[in-house]
């Protein structure tokens, strides 16, 4: 049986554009608000949704990732919560899949994460700091339960490493834009390009891209090249600097209209 | 099996101890990893190495270090023969040296030219700040902006020696959250940067190389014990943070199975409040920066912030390999209290004339206990891993010394 997160890249293969992911952590800017900025997503043509599980030290992320996960952590966001937002995103409608650092997971459980994955309709789970080598329990665990693994690469994989780690993706790999960490840049690395093309000599598997896009143009350029788009960060800050819940409800649905039309225009 | 290789088998896992140890990473720094591991494992078969890195020892950092016997303090230790092993007296005050000055040598030999390296107390960063300064390579030290207030002096040492500080104000402000920028820098700069970790933790091969930096001091102690004695001592004590000066002195001693091993955590206000920074003794299995060990965290796994007197051992992770020789019940791991840790400060201050660093009071205070429980016959090595001069300030504070 294949995923929601499969079945929406088998849709945009046939639609001949790139799929757009949005990223919000659980419990920002609160455990229901959280929930209304998915509400939002889902009706501005997001294809399918990253939920940060926030942790204490985020080494992948930059200050604004940071910030947000502070603030979801002060609120006391932990596992059940992350559930619950998974649940409601699948119920929204969109294609879900959790990113977390490992240590929760571990101590959550390794199989009972994936189970509970599997239970609150979630597609997958982005691991950025487990490696291949430490994987053995959660590649068994999330193949009982039907749980997509999707592991990052970055510019710096390379060779027989980034063919060993492509192949125990699924869903879709996972490609970091550039060496760093996440948040909205200005330019989009040509290292992207040439790290999808590299990765395509590897698998067939559907590739998304992340760090740095913030932006329809970045979004057009880099759907010309990869089968998604990810974008966490420019989201973050629009809901960080708002005035208010509501004027942040609507900047975030135009920036998801503007990517929205920017997966379609890279073909 | 066919001839041609299976990608989709998961590779073995590296650099471990028993469950613990190994890489939790991002993919984007696996290539450093493997390049330093490579580097690391020549240079140890590597005789010219070697011999550059003992000159070095022999002319700069001020090595072998001495051993002393605490004839006076020992009256308050059970009696018991007290050998400190003089870390403190190395080049930079601390054992930190005998680290920095490999990965440096190890940074030349990978054609680095930029160092980053975090900081607690500030011994770290200024061995680290010194060995660049050596070397020629530009340095950046990443500090808990809690821990620059607690160590200034240590900060302007840094500063002197050309470095640069950046205060780190994310999290607790303290080391934990010093080594999550580290890291961050690391991803960005991978290509020109080598990280010089401070501890025996993090991912490997840290944790291995670390401790082969430091190992020299068990080495040196274990003959000098010998030779003033006549006899291996029956424990051998070290503070412990992230551990390691704690792993050096230990490491020669592990095949004596007679000898017990005891680290010495801190224990802020007391394991039983929560106030504190014994990993081993109040933690619990888990994941941080880069490794498998004990962890102090909640039950979502969130990395819960610790608390002690003492800057360098305010870590809430503790090296794999002290998780390991835990769980086998090979050393024992105790927590001081800070008021336990100052009392003994204060004692070899006034009864040996040498001001300890606050963290290797920890394993002075633990002399005094386990000293008491072995009696006069008992031989105890201590390893004094710091000297005070950083902490002049807190203790004038905690002891009500206007300054």
């Amino acid at each position: 049986m294949s995923t929601s997160l499969e079945e929406v890249f088998v849709k945009t293969r046939l639609e001949n554009r790139a799929a757009l992911i949005a990223y919000i952590p659980a419990g920002f800017p609160s455990v229901e608000g959280c929930k209304r900025v998915i509400e939002v997503l889902a009706q501005s043509g997001v294809d399918a949704l990253e939920i940060g599980f926030p942790y204490s030290d985020p080494v992948m992320d930059g200050p604004t990732i940071q910030e947000a996960a502070g603030i979801a952590l002060q609120a006391g966001t932990g596992a059940a919560e992350v559930f619950e937002t998974v649940k409601y995103a699948h119920d929204a409608g969109l294609a879900t899949v959790v990113m977390t650092y490992w240590n929760p997971i571990e101590k959550f459980g390794v199989e009972a994460f994936a189970r509970e994955m599997a239970n609150n309709g979630g597609s997958g789970v982005v691991t950025p700091d487990l490696t291949i080598e430490e994987s053995a329990q959660w590649k068994a665990a999330t193949k009982t339960f039907g749980v997509n693994t999707i592991y990052v690469v970055a510019p710096s994989t390379k060779g027989e490493r980034l063919a060993q780690v492509t192949a125990q993706c699924s869903g879709f790999v996972y490609a970091a834009s550039l060496m760093g960490v996440t948040g909205a840049r200005s330019t989009i690395s040509s290292g992207a390009h040439d790290l999808v093309t590299r990765i395509r000599a590897t698998t067939s598997m559907p590739i998304a891209v992340g760090l740095g896009v913030s932006t329809r143009e970045q979004a057009r350029d880099v759907a010309s090249f990869a089968d998604g788009v990810i974008v966490g960060s420019a989201f973050i800050k629009i809901i960080l600097e708002a005035k208010d819940e509501d004027s942040a409800l609507g900047e975030v649905k135009h920036l998801a209209q503007e990517l929205a039309v920017g997966v379609r225009e890279g073909r | 099996m066919t001839s041609t290789q299976n990608t989709s088998e998961l590779p073995a896992p590296i650099g471990h101890f028993g469950p613990y140890g190994g890489r939790f990473v991002p993919e984007a720094l696996i290539g450093a990893l493997e390049e330093l591991d490579a580097a690391h494992q020549s240079a140890m078969v590597d005789p010219v190495f070697q011999a550059e890195l003992s000159h070095l020892h022999a002319t700069y950092t001020g090595r072998p270090s001495i051993i002393t016997e605490a004839l006076r303090f020992s009256e308050h230790a059970g009696g018991a023969r007290i050998l400190l092993k003089r870390e403190d007296l190395n080049h930079t005050g601390s054992h930190k040296i005998n680290n920095v000055l490999g990965q440096a040598l190890l940074t030349k030999r990978m054609g680095k030219k930029r160092v980053i390296a975090e900081t607690g107390a500030g011994q770290h960063g200024v061995a680290a700040a010194t060995a660049a300064a050596l070397f020629g390579l530009e340095c950046v030290v990443y500090m808990g902006e809690e821990d620059t207030r607690r160590q200034s002096l240590n900060v302007a040492r840094m500063k002197i020696l050309g470095a640069e500080v950046i205060p780190v104000t994310a999290g607790s402000r303290t080391l934990k959250d010093a080594i999550n920028e580290a890291m961050r820098d690391w991803v960005t700069n991978v290509d020109s940067t080598h990280y010089i970790l401070g501890t025996v933790a993090g991912p490997h091969p840290f944790p291995t190389m670390v401790r082969d930096f430091h190992k020299i001091i068990g080495e040196e102690a274990r003959a000098q014990v010998l030779e003033l004695v006549g006899r291996l001592p029956d424990a051998v004590l070290a503070c412990i943070g992230g551990g390691s000066n704690a792993i050096g002195i230990f490491h020669e001693f592990i095949p004596d199975s007679n000898v017990r091993l005891i680290g010495f955590e801190a224990g802020g206000d007391g394991v039983e409040t929560g106030r504190h920074a014994a990993t081993i003794t109040g933690g619990s299995p888990g994941v941080l920066h880069g490794t498998r060990s004990y962890v102090l965290q909640d039950a979502n796994g969130q990395t819960v912030e610790s608390h002690s007197i003492s800057a360098g051992l305010d870590y809430p992770g503790v090296g794999p390999e002290h998780a390991y020789l835990h769980d086998i019940g090979r050393a024992e791991y105790r927590a001081i209290t800070d008021k336990q840790a100052m009392e003994a400060f204060d004692l070899l201050s006034k009864t040996e004339g040498i001001i300890p660093a606050i963290e290797s009071a920890h394993a002075l205070a633990g002399a005094m206990i386990v000293g008491k429980e072995l009696g006069p016959e008992a031989v105890l090595l201590i390893n004094l891993s710091g000297r005070g001069d950083k902490d002049v300030e807190t203790a004038a504070h905690y002891f009500g010394i206007p300054l």
